[in-house]
This record gives structure tokens, C-alpha cells and sequence, in this order.
């Protein structure tokens, strides 16, 4: 589902973040609000543009009255929210759950095509994750090179279904899809047939830019090569909105 | 020079390139300043042939993937105060680690025998045995400081040694990652 267009007459709400009283449309999330005023809120699986997934939990923020975490990415702000985004026990774990991607699939950063190019590297370097606290789950997965311009590598996916989300709401062609459950979770293309078979894929490659790890990438790309434009994305949804 | 006692410093490669202690050498002029603070005890880069009972800053390259590597991060473990991972084999596995989605039998048996067209034959003599699962450094014994980087850079590894001389707990996240 695309995200819903905004309302143009929508009800104003007040609110705090870290303490700082702000405004904001009560049709907007917690993290459009921060994104507005510079407010760092980490995330992996939101994009502007693209429908909210909530699946990477990294954009948790505190709300003061609740004692559970609240994704800011899929949550409203309503009148009198007081949100804290940046305390020690949110900083400890979004360490966490960074290290437990790390511990799902294989990253070998050292050898990875997106090798100073990725999203999931820089929040690592962010969290503070220098190692990985929890044993790797050594798990084998399979490389998909079949399509003429573009590759796939499970190791290096976080389901974060980005790919997932453009290919459907924005290139319309609905290649991508998630199979299996939990960590079994994989992303695959058209009913789970080597992507170069793909009858939907218009080999856009708006999924490999859209990725914010070395899982989908140009073909021909070796150690480092691999850098992402997302430039398009915002401009695209808009557009498609408009229509 | 400094007049503060030198703190001493051992480092040891097990399962990786050799490429941090050659960023460590990438320091430059830098390692003569170092050598008015510290000394080193024990390491490939000099001639000493036993660890210390009693030193400072240990310093662990690469991964635990033979029984000797196992021995010796026991050994710093129980021999040095710091213990420090030094670069991405030490901190995560990171390549010596790729050989963990293979049985050991088949990655001996391809790198000895399939590969190989005169005298294909295992070795078993001098050289130690190997693990069947590769573990970064602290999957075995406890790791104070991580230094993630393949190869951290000198100024990284300048940054975590000067930290420690100064007695204080350095932040590596601050100054490399996973993959620099
Ligand atoms: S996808 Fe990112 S985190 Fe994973 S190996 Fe590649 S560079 Fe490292
Ligand atoms: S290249 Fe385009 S059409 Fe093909 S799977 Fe990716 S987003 Fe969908
Ligand atoms: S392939 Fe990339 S975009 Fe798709 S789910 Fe995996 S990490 Fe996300």
C-alpha cells in the first residue's frame, strides 16, 4: 500500500521531543516530525516515500506514561506526547538489535561490494557496535547472479523489505516478495524463481538502489564499488501521489 | 622522553594476513615516540620466544581457527591485563570465518587435493590442527578493547594505544568500523 495522501485540513497537536516543545500535524508520525526538525532518529527499514513497515525496530523512542518502546516510524503523534529519542537504555538497544543483524546473515564488510557505501555498517559505527556480542548463526545462503544486471546476496539482506515496497508502490511491477518465517525469512522474485526468469522485473533497478546493504547490487561491482542513489525516491512518490 | 615507567605490550598474529601488524608498522615516525612509552615484549616483530608472565596490553590479530591459535589467546588471556582484538578476523571472523559454511574435510580436501596437481597430500606434520568452526577472538576468551577494521588504520591503532598508555578506555567505534 502506498502511504496515505496527507489531509489538507488536519488538526495541529503540540508536543515534546528531547524536551523541546514542537508542533506538528496530527496526521504525521513521530519520525516525520523528527526527520522536520533534525531530530536523529535511526532507522533502516523506513524511507521516505515508501509505505511504513515498523520491521527493523530501530526508530524505538521512549513516551513518557508508557512502558513500552514505541517505533517512531508507525506511530501518530497526538496532543502532549513527551518523546525521548536518544536515552541510554534506547542507545542500548539499538546496539543490540544492529548486532543481532549482524549475527543473522554473514557480513564480511571486509569483502562486501558495499563496503563503505552501507546503511547497515554506518548504524553500526553510529550504535557503537564494535563487535558482536551474541554467537553467529552461521547460517549458508545462496547468491542470485541469474539476472543480466543485478545480483542478490542473502547473506548481506536484513529484510528490511525496501525492495520489496518500491518494486510494488513505486515501479508498480510487484517482483519482490518475503518468504518463509522468522530468521528463515528470505526476499524473493516472482513466485521464488531465479530473478533473471523474472516476467515482471522491467530491470528497473530501483530495488538495488533502495537497499541499504550489499544484498542487491549492480552486476560487475567488486570491493567498495557498490554506491546507492536514493535521490529519486522522494520525487517518484510524489509524483505518484499527484496521478 | 618521557619519564612515566613504560607499560609493556605483546602482540601475536593467529589466523589472519599479517596486514594489522603491518598497519601497527604504518604508524611511521610515530613509532618512536611509541618506543619512549612502551615496550614490547613479545611479538613477530622481535625476537623474543616466550610470553611474559605479567604483561600490560596484549595485542591479538586474526582469528581462532587452529589449536594454536586457541593456545595462544589463552595464553595472553591469562598473562595480560588489556586484552585488545585487534581488526575485523580478530573482532568478527571476517574471512578466515567464510571457510565456516564448508565441512572442515571438504575445505582441507580442496585447498590440498582438489587444487593441487603435484604431490596432492594433506599435512599433518608441523603444522597445528584446525578447528572446524573459525571464532573471532572473544567467541573463546574474554576481549577488553575491539578494534573492528580490516586493517584498522595506523591512526586508529595509534588513537587505541595512546588511549591505554594514558590509562584511559578508548572508544574505537570513534575512529574505524567494520570493513575500514
Ligand atoms: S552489507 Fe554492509 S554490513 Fe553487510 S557485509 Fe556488506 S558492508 Fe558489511
Ligand atoms: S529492477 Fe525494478 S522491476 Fe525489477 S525487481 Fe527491481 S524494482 Fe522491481
Ligand atoms: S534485499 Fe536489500 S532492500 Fe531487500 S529486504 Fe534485503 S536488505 Fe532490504
Amino acid at each position: 500500500m502506498p502511504p496515505p495522501a496527507k489531509q489538507p485540513n488536519v488538526r495541529v497537536v503540540t508536543l515534546t521531543i528531547d524536551g523541546r516543545d514542537l508542533s506538528a500535524r496530527a496526521d504525521e508520525t513521530i519520525i516525520e516530525v523528527c526527520r522536520e526538525n533534525q531530530i536523529p532518529i535511526p532507522s533502516l527499514c523506513y524511507l521516505e516515500g515508501l509505505s511504513v513497515w515498523g520491521a527493523c525496530r530501530l526508530c524505538l523512542v521512549e513516551l513518557a506514561g508508557q512502558g513500552r518502546l514505541l517505533a517512531a516510524c508507525s506511530t501518530r503523534v497526538t496532543e502532549g506526547m513527551q518523546i525521548q529519542t536518544n536515552t541510554e537504555k534506547l542507545q542500548r538497544y539499538r546496539r543490540t538489535i544492529v548486532e543481532l543483524l549482524f549475527a543473522e546473515r554473514n557480513h564480511v564488510c571486509s569483502v562486501c561490494v558495499s563496503n563503505g557505501h552501507c546503511e547497515l555498517q554506518h548504524m553500526a559505527q553510529k550504535c557503537g557496535v564494535d563487535h558482536v556480542r551474541v554467537p553467529y548463526r552461521q547460517a549458508s545462503y545462496p547468491v542470485d547472479s541469474s539476472h543480466e544486471m543485478f545480483r542478490l546476496d542473502h547473506d548481506r539482506c536484513i529484510l528490511c523489505t525496501r525492495c520489496v515496497r518500491v518494486c510494488d508502490e513505486i515501479e508498480g511491477a510487484h517482483t519482490w516478495d518475503v518468504m518463509g518465517r522468522g530468521s528463515d525469512c528470505r526476499v524473493i522474485t516472482d513466485m521464488a524463481q531465479p530473478w533473471g526468469e523474472s516476467d515482471t522485473c522491467t530491470s528497473c533497478g530501483k530495488c538495488v538502489q533502495v537497499c541499504p546493504t550489499g544484498a542487491l547490487v549492480k552486476q560487475g561491482t567488486s570491493v567498495g564499488e557498490m554506491v546507492k542513489d536514493q535521490h529519486f525516491l522522494p520525487i517518484l512518490a510524489r509524483r505518484r501521489l499527484a496521478q | 622522553m618521557s619519564t612515566s615507567p613504560k607499560i609493556t605490550v605483546a602482540t601475536t598474529w593467529l589466523d589472519g594476513c599479517s596486514g594489522c601488524h603491518m598497519s601497527f608498522l604504518d604508524m611511521d615516525e610515530r613509532l618512536i615516540e611509541l618506543v619512549q612509552q612502551v615496550d614490547i615484549v613479545y611479538s613477530p616483530l622481535v625476537d623474543t620466544k616466550t610470553l611474559p608472565d605479567h604483561v600490560d596490553v596484549g595485542i591479538l590479530e586474526g582469528s581462532i581457527s587452529s589449536e594454536d591459535d586457541l593456545e595462544k589467546a589463552h595464553a595472553f588471556r591469562k598473562h595480560c591485563k588489556i586484552l585488545v582484538s585487534l581488526g575485523d578476523c580478530a573482532v568478527n571472523g571476517n574471512v578466515p570465518a567464510m571457510r565456516n559454511h564448508f565441512k572442515l574435510a571438504d575445505v582441507v580436501d580442496h585447498a590440498y587435493r582438489d587444487t593441487v596437481t603435484v604431490q596432492p597430500q594433506i599435512p599433518t606434520r608441523g603444522v597445528p590442527a584446525l578447528l572446524s568452526v573459525v571464532k573471532p577472538i572473544h567467541g573463546v576468551v574474554g576481549v577488553d578493547v575491539f578494534v573492528p577494521g580490516c586493517p584498522p588504520s595506523a591512526d586508529a591503532i595509534w588513537y587505541v594505544l595512546s588511549e591505554l598508555i594514558a590509562g584511559r578506555t578508548p572508544d574505537p567505534s570513534t575512529v574505524t568500523r567494520f570493513g575500514a
